[in-house]
């Protein structure tokens, strides 16, 4: 066959998780905001935003994880176990949070603030234990044959850890900016307040990230600052550091859409960042996408449904979308 | 734990995740397409009660779905983080198989399971049925799928070992692998069942308070027809299924009949109840009918099917587990087609609504259905061991290196989370359920689950009673 298989794969598989972080980003974000938020009418109001979308959101993590079982087994089976405690915190995160979108509208009037912790404190375990196995997948990981080495703890690192903060800032601006496209009056105001500080901590947070990432590992240093490589990556830095201007500007001018449309952007910017930085590798720092490929047959087979299905399930996706759009306003409760 | 190896500890966990899981499932299953049959007949006839029952099951279908998603994303990464010698050497096979259960099923409910909940009056009637039936679809879709690998590790073929690993090599026959067809009627059907029971005793409990609404009345008569029509066609289905097995997995009847020795020539008999010893390789205290086994198993008066002596040890399942478990999963199928055949002959006389016990009854039946599907898969499961891949792979090569003690704390959280979580959940279910259709506690009509599409020109937004003005709270 004349395709690349494994190459098309790791594009598809890229693309699922990159639609899960900014999908469930801006979810989870909803979750973490709620801190921030006291009243009950704004809450319900900022849950119902994602009520009718939150579950598809989340199919894109499941996707993720199949989609790597079927074309890479190696790595799904050395990254999710090398992974484990990170991924099992973040799925009870995960389940608690989803149980509470359901359970705070049914619960008596007694319980509702407890399934609002419930959901906060889901939203920020899932979050940070996402961030902590983001973090941990570039550090790499002691691989030996087809068997994770390394200890249960090893993820846990302060770069593990400070990815994890990072990411529920990015996820926390997701979240805020979606709010002011949803909504209107005093909380998209508070959310424009909430915003702006937000953007400004993400963007320190790349930062330091940028620097200590090829710091830490001369390989990704090499990549980005070689040449002519440094010429063709210029753009990544300049566009992150345009978008972050771009969404303070627009958050003083009476916005809507446009926050929301560059956080997505500047979470797209840090995604390929971190593309250019780990390429062609699946199992940081030595195992490439050819190496824990799954034989063609599987791949191919799986391929033929992902390049014919996955058009229709983005053309229905955004049909719901379409279906909720607009603001939503107190009262619309549908419970 | 209790001294138990990381290997059981991961059995265990996987066990119990599972469990918890496909009680959510099934109940999807059946509910997805009792709401399409509700809201077909609905739109058809335009009858109220139609669309009062609609709306009542949907709110509980939305908490039952809701569990149902957050303890599936736990089943796609535990084949990773608890079996990953499995996944290195069968994901080839299972996780094209799974991708495809996303791809054709997840995404259709979640993209239509919006616009089923809360789209009532943002989209037509047709385009509402239409989601509807999409999500219906995505049910069935996504247990064909997971019933296809399942099915496959169980009777695997179409695939080669190459390099070490499982490579499929014929697609079509690893979908449609021996015990496929069976597997995936029997669930389907076990989960239409199970989720009758539940609305047919949700019914009965409302007459039974007194609640004689013609609403409560069509749920119970709907969940009673349905049993009568698909209890027995399920009893034909399992025993077909049960020679399906006989033929690809020899040991696993046995281990469920607690049949040892095999004496060519010498009937079979059915051991009705008994206890099998895995130590001293027999069954005691058994209470049998003589030639039944042969009769059931090899539909013949003296036919005779291996005994678990003519496996080695190491190849047994645990017989004493599977004779029981199977026998309560039969027993309650049976009482199943008994409440159906007697919902007919009190309907036929008139006396369906109101016979006390036919109705307390049909209330303890309620959860007969999900109890069944469990012991039917602790049957299947476990009549597999000691294999992952039957005949291929064991389960002890198939688990990750993780340590005892990392097992242990995943399992006390996972066991203290779904009990907290779903347990309440459950809860929540069950007093929606109480709180019954078209009526009391349902605020404006038409039905609770609506996003009402408000003028956009600017009216005043209306000030809902029901909630508190700001600042008060």
């Amino acid at each position: 066959m004349g395709v690349d298989l494994p190459i098309l794969w790791a594009i598809i598989i890229g693309f699922g998780l990159m639609m899960y972080v900014i999908m469930d980003g801006f979810d989870l974000g909803i979750g973490l905001l709620f801190p921030f938020i006291r009243d009950r009418a704004d809450r319900d109001m900022m849950v119902n935003t994602v009520a009718p979308v939150w579950d598809g959101n989340e199919t894109w993590l499941v996707l993720g994880g199949t989609a790597l079982m079927a074309a890479f087994p190696l790595a799904y089976s050395v990254l999710l176990s090398a992974l484990y405690l990170p991924l099992v915190l973040m799925l009870l995160g995960l389940i608690c949070r989803g149980v509470s979108f359901e359970f705070r509208f049914k619960a008596d009037e007694a319980h509702r603030h407890f399934w609002d912790v419930v959901f906060a404190g889901g939203s920020y375990v899932a979050a940070f234990s996402q961030g902590i196995a983001l973090g941990a997948f570039i550090n790499g990981f002691h691989v030996s044959g087809p068997s994770y080495q390394g200890g249960a703890l090893d993820c846990v690192t302060p770069f593990s850890l400070f990815t994890g903060v990072g990411l529920l800032v990015a996820y926390a601006l997701l979240g805020s900016t979606w709010l002011i496209m949803k909504t209107e009056g005093a909380l998209q105001q508070r959310m424009i307040a909430l915003a702006r500080p937000v953007t400004v901590a993400l963007l320190v947070g790349i930062g330091i990230v940028s620097l200590w990432t090829p710091l830490a590992h001369p390989q990704i240093a090499a990549r980005w600052f070689s040449l002519p490589n440094i010429i063709f990556f210029s753009p990544v830095p300049i566009l992150t550091l345009a978008t972050t201007w771009g969404i303070l500007r627009a958050l003083r001018r009476d916005p809507h859409a446009v926050p929301f449309g560059l956080a997505l952007f500047l979470l797209f910017l840090g995604y390929s960042g971190l593309a250019i930085s780990l390429w062609p590798n699946i199992i940081p720092p030595a195992v490439a996408i050819w190496d824990a490929a799954a034989p063609p047959q599987s791949m191919g087979f799986a391929l033929v449904g992902a390049l014919f299905i996955i058009p229709i399930i983005l053309t229905y996706t955004a049909w719901s979308y379409y279906v909720f759009r607009g603001k939503v306003r107190a009262g619309e409760g549908y419970h | 734990m209790f001294g138990l190896t990381a290997l059981q500890l991961a059995r265990i966990q996987f066990g119990f995740t599972v469990s918890f899981h496909i009680i959510f499932p099934a109940i999807t299953i059946g509910l997805a397409s009792y709401l399409v049959v509700l809201e077909a007949l609905w739109l058809w006839t335009k009858e109220q009660v139609y669309r009062d029952l609609h709306h009542f099951w949907v709110q509980v279908f939305a908490v039952n779905f809701a569990m149902g998603v957050v303890s599936g994303v736990v089943m796609s990464y535990q084949f990773g983080t608890n079996w990953s010698y499995f996944s290195t050497y069968a994901g080839g096979v299972t996780g094209p198989l799974l991708t495809y259960e996303v791809l054709t099923a997840f995404f259709l409910e979640a993209g239509f399971l919006g616009v089923m909940l809360f789209g009532w009056n943002k989209v037509g009637p047709g385009l509402h049925f239409f989601a509807t039936l999409m999500v219906a679809a995505g049910t069935l879709i996504s247990a064909t799928w997971i019933l296809a690998a399942n099915s496959w590790m169980q009777t695997p073929q179409g695939y080669a070992i190459v390099g070490g690993r499982i490579v499929p090599v014929d697609w079509v026959k690893v979908i449609f692998s021996p015990s496929f067809p069976f597997r995936l009627a029997h669930m389907t059907i076990a989960a239409y069942l199970a989720t009758a029971l539940f609305v047919g005793a949700s019914g009965a409990w409302h007459l039974l308070k007194g609640r004689d609404t013609p609403a409560v009345r069509t749920m119970l008569s709907m969940a009673m027809w349905m049993l009568l029509i698909v209890a027995p066609i399920q009893i034909e289905v399992g025993d077909e299924h049960g020679l399906n097995t006989l033929k690809y997995q020899p040991a696993k009847i046995a281990a469920i009949e607690g049949h040892w020795q095999n004496m060519p020539g010498e009937s079979v008999p059915l051991i009705l109840f008994g206890w099998p010893d895995m130590r001293d390789a027999k069954t005691l205290d058994e209470v049998d009918v003589p030639h039944l086994g042969s009769l059931i198993l090899t539909h013949s008066w003296n036919g005779t099917f291996p005994g678990l002596d003519d496996f080695p040890a190491a190849d047994r399942p645990d017989s004493t587990v599977v004779f029981w478990t199977f026998r309560v999963m039969v027993g309650l199928g049976f009482l199943m087609v008994f409440l159906g055949l007697w919902s007919l002959w009190l309907r036929a006389h008139g006396r369906m609504y109101g016979t006390r016990i036919f109705l307390r009854f049909a209330v303890l039946m309620g959860p007969a259905g999900l109890v069944a599907i469990l012991a039917g898969w602790i049957t299947t499961e476990m009549g597999r061991q000691p294999w992952v891949v039957y005949n291929v792979m064991r389960t002890a090569d198939a688990v990750s290196n993780h340590s005892a003690i990392e097992l242990t704390v995943t399992l006390v959280l996972f066991i203290v989370v779904y009990f907290a979580l779903f347990g309440t959940g459950i809860s929540y279910m069950l007093k929606l359920v109480a709180k019954g259709p078209g009526g009391q506690g349902l605020e404006a009509e038409p039905g609770i689950f609506q996003r009402p599409a408000r003028p956009l020109s600017g009216a005043p937004d209306i000030v809902d009673p029901a909630t508190p003005p700001r600042g008060e709270e």
